[in-house]
């Protein structure tokens, strides 16, 4: 079966899922951004300039991105499974990326906040591979909403 | 799994690395809006040498493996109204958002070469992040970008 977005669907579940879809990648563009500044400082003078970059995109952008994601999620979830107890296995892969990568998107945050006022380079770092981590389960998820793996 | 299964996850990951890039592209514009300060400009080159790379694979990917999708599935013809439709939505952002990013690359690459040389601030840099020719391309193939996108999923008239 070719998966969701290639099928012709009811039409109410096409703003649910253009809310999901659409939060996913601005999710995607701003942790990536922020992964970039974050582990690709090339001169040190740009360090402190690129925490606060990295910061602010994560916290601004990424952060409210997951939550329009997430509730585009749970919407198309409710229409397609809203009756079914047994989910398939890319909603699976789905619900644990979304969660865990959630989970890490907020510890990123957070050392990327004490990292940006406080001018800790480790700390920066150790946040930038912490969102790398959440970007590649992410990645993941996204060939399972698509391929529809099970 | 089927063949078209994966080119349909190839063609939808793709579509992230396109609005992943304008999304990379559109948080350095507001990030560096008003600024003349090459230092500043410089900083975020590899974040957008990044966002490059991606609008790169992007534009590609969507094109091919959404053409090899519609010729491959039953259910869609390649002369089909809103495949046509993304298209042409396809070409003119791809042209749009290729103008686009020369303007800021222009002002990119001579913000790093003044930053190196030790001057600070540039007029070049302070004319290409504000309401410049490049920032109108960038919006517009941007919008083109969200109607291509709301064409894939509504797929008017299939």
């Amino acid at each position: 079966m070719t998966g969701l977005l290639a099928s012709v669907r009811p039409d109410s579940w096409n703003l649910p899922l253009f809310i999901h879809v659409l939060g996913a990648m601005v999710l995607v563009g701003a942790v990536t951004a922020a992964v970039v500044a974050q582990l690709w400082t090339v001169a040190v003078a740009d360090g402190d300039r690129l925490r606060r970059f990295s910061f602010r995109t994560l916290l601004f952008v990424a952060i409210p991105s997951w939550f329009v994601m997430a509730a585009g999620a749970e919407w198309i979830y409710s229409k397609e499974f809203g009756e079914t107890e047994d989910d398939p296995t890319w909603i699976g892969i789905g619900f644990i990326t979304r969660e865990v990568g959630g989970l890490l998107l907020l510890i990123s945050v957070i050392c990327a906040g004490i990292a940006s006022r406080k001018s800790k380079s480790g700390l920066a770092r150790a946040s930038g591979i912490i969102a790398a981590i959440a970007l590649a389960a992410w990645v993941v998820a996204i060939w399972a909403m698509s391929a529809k793996p099970g | 799994m089927g063949f078209d299964d994966w080119i349909l996850s190839l063609h939808v990951l793709s579509a992230f690395a396109l609005v992943g890039a304008e999304v990379i592209f559109w948080i350095m514009i507001v990030s560096l809006w008003g600024t003349d300060s090459t230092g500043r400009v410089a900083s975020l080159m590899r974040v957008s040498q990044v966002g490059t790379v991606l609008v790169s694979v992007g534009s590609v990917g969507t094109i091919v493996f959404g053409v090899w999708l519609a010729i491959s599935l039953d259910a869609y013809k390649l002369w089909d109204g809103w495949v046509i439709a993304a298209i042409i939505l396809w070409a003119i952002a791809v042209e749009l958002g290729r103008r686009g990013g020369q303007g800021y690359g222009a002002a990119g690459m001579e913000a790093q070469r003044l930053a190196q040389a030790g001057t600070e601030t540039s007029p070049v840099v302070a004319e290409t992040f504000r309401a410049s020719r490049a920032f109108q391309f960038h919006t517009v193939s941007s919008v083109l970008i969200l109607l291509l996108l709301i064409d894939m999923i509504w797929k008017p008239g299939a």
